[in-house]
């Protein structure tokens, strides 16, 4: 997870090409990457220009699926519950997982103990974890707010297509801060703590010492962090099958959701590769504008 | 971060001799904040309840279930485990998802720090470079534009099954792991090599007998997400595996959960055994598994 590569240059050697037996290193695995990445990768954008269903004929429909894919309800809506879904996750985890590593970086007793549970979610699968998950939103959390006269969740947040996608929020950001966490604790222990003593003794306040010294100087981790959490929730997958099956209705489907659903069983192939294709470049889009803002505000202290 | 229980302060500064009276404002590393150790019990909390209502739900009968489901069991029903024993067909699903596992750790150590050491040690070759890119780019190509296609693929050659998954996992975990192997190969000094070579070692068993053992950390990190990303996947054997017979634990709860899901307590103990091999692993390997992770952070 290394922001650049580092290290001593390799030095120029005499002869110009390198010996056979580099090659042989990592032809086996490059023909397999071609094989089973690039090739489908190509296969994908070459059926995005099909009718392709997924089984029997097919021909040519040149950028019909990408124009169609504009005036389609079901993608908008899919793009809409998936960015929402990946923006506040996104800020939800970084802030969640920043502020527990701070605590267990503090002053406190069994932290290696502490450190131990906080990363659990991590080992689990999200699969199941979110049929628990499932369970708490449907049964426990309504008899709670039964008991305790909270009528507004008596009912299954679930169950309704306006808070179904505040379930799925819960249950990835309880599994995703874990990795999160422990990445920022990695970063916060390069900090040396001569610069909290002098801060310290200079009377700056704990808010203080953390905006001028913690927060810029774990900035590197920061960045990885929102670029991965984000490039992950994008394709948020197995949360919602464990969790709502994109409902109620087609609320909670996210894009990585309808072209599984789309394309294996909806016989929209094509259609869904194209789909696919336009994610692809969002997805790169935002990635790259993520690293270049967030890597200038690093630099910038 | 300030707030200190008074009598803790003093107890902890009487244990402590000179150094505090001589620079009052120097924050004491050893002085515990109860404070905060409260907070972060209370937020481990939201980790622990989930495991717990796991744990009690699975014991239950399916009368004794009403009301929050965080009561205690009256009478355990071990029976559960049984039931989903043979529902899930457990032990099959258990070695395929132990077979793939092993398999993808094994040959991405393998394979994935031979490549990323002909990269690393040939970044100034055009050739090398070129491919550095080409395995780095794929980092941001998401899954579903691939899945389709890859799955025929799979189906055509015959790889519909768990030998298939080996060959994919690798693969796709090739893009992160270079990444991270390149960076810390390019750390260790050439001069090692340059003796060995000297001394008639070929490159070959450099690799093995020098690089190799000193990627030590790494291989552990590696190996330690390759392990958790490859038990718990569940849309690539989703996708991939027509075999009923080769589904993966993940997969057996999907599949269960779709024709049982009526049968709270029995799925939840089916929950349960799928989630405690590798929570029995992580209880012993904890600290271990943590400090690994966290070297391929900041590394």
């Amino acid at each position: 997870m290394s922001t650049h590569v580092s290290g001593p240059r390799t030095r120029m050697r005499p002869e110009r090409r390198a010996p056979r037996v580099f090659y042989l290193m990592v032809l086996p695995a490059l023909a397999l990457f071609a094989v089973f990445h690039t090739v489908p990768l190509l296969t994908g954008m070459f059926f995005s220009l099909t009718n392709y269903a997924g089984y029997g004929e097919w021909s040519f429909v040149g950028l019909r699926n990408y124009v169609n894919l504009f005036g389609d309800d079901r993608i908008y809506g899919a793009y809409g519950f998936t960015f929402l879904f990946a923006i506040v996750s996104t800020v939800a985890v970084n802030i969640i997982a920043l502020s527990i590593a701070i605590a267990l970086n503090g002053r406190i007793r069994f932290k290696t103990g502490f450190r131990g549970i906080f990363f659990i979610p991590n080992i689990l699968s999200i699969l199941i974890v979110g049929y628990v998950f499932n369970y708490l939103f449907s049964n426990s959390v309504p008899a709670i707010a039964d008991a305790l006269g909270i009528t507004s969740l008596t009912t299954s947040i679930l169950a309704s297509a306006d808070t179904a996608w505040i379930g799925v929020v819960i249950l990835s950001v309880w599994q995703a801060a874990a990795f999160n966490i422990i990445i920022y604790l990695a970063g916060l222990q390069t900090i040396p703590t001569e610069l909290y003593e002098a801060a310290a003794l200079d009377g700056a306040s704990p808010w203080k010492q953390f905006t001028s010294i913690t927060f810029p100087m774990i900035g590197a981790f920061f960045t990885i962090n929102m670029v991965l959490s984000l490039k992950n929730f994008l394709q948020v997958f197995d949360q919602i099958v464990s969790l709502t099956a994109g409902g109620p209705g087609t609320s909670t489907e996210s894009i990585s959701l309808l072209i599984y659903r789309g394309g294996f069983q909806g016989g929209e192939y094509g259609y869904q590769t194209a789909n696919a294709v336009i994610y692809l470049f969002v997805i790169i889009a935002i990635s790259f504008i993520q690293l270049r803002v967030l890597q200038r505000r690093e630099a910038s202290f | 971060m300030t707030a200190t229980s008074h009598s803790a302060e003093r107890r902890v500064v009487a244990d402590r001799p000179v150094a505090d009276a001589d620079r009052p404002f120097r924050p004491d590393r050893r002085r515990v904040n109860w404070w905060l150790t409260a907070l972060v019990a209370v937020c481990a909390l939201t980790v622990l309840i989930p495991l717990y209502l796991t744990v009690v739900t699975a014991l239950k009968t399916p009368d004794q279930l009403g009301g929050t489901g965080f009561g205690l069991p009256t009478s355990a029903r071990w029976e559960n485990f049984a039931e989903a024993w043979t529902l899930t067909s457990f032990p099959r699903a258990l070695l395929n998802t132990g077979l793939v596992t092993v398999g993808t750790v094994l040959l991405t150590l393998v394979t994935n720090s031979m490549v990323a050491y002909a990269i690393a040690r040939n970044m100034h070759r055009r050739f090398f470079k070129g491919l550095y890119f080409y395995f780095i780019a794929a980092l941001f190509v998401p899954f579903p534009i691939i899945m389709l296609p890859v799955v025929k693929q799979t189906a055509i050659l015959g790889l519909d099954n768990q030998l298939g998954l080996i060959l994919l996992y690798t693969v796709y975990g090739l893009s992160f792991n270079i990444f991270v192997y390149v960076a810390f190969i390019r750390s260790i000094p050439l001069e090692l090599e340059e003796a060995a070579l000297t001394d008639g070692a070929t490159t070959w068993t450099v690799f093995w007998r020098i690089i190799f053992p000193l990627l030590g950390p790494m291989n552990a990190t590696v190996g330690i997400l390759t392990c958790l990303w490859a038990w718990n996947d569940f849309m690539l054997p989703l996708v991939v595996l027509s075999d009923p017979s080769a589904q993966t634990l993940p997969l057996a709860q999907f599949i269960f959960q779709g024709q049982f899901n009526t049968n709270y307590p029995v799925a939840f103990a089916s929950y349960l055994m799928a989630m405690a091999p590798l929570l029995v692993v992580y209880l012993f390997a904890q600290r271990w598994v943590i400090s690994g992770v966290m070297r391929g952070s900041s590394k």
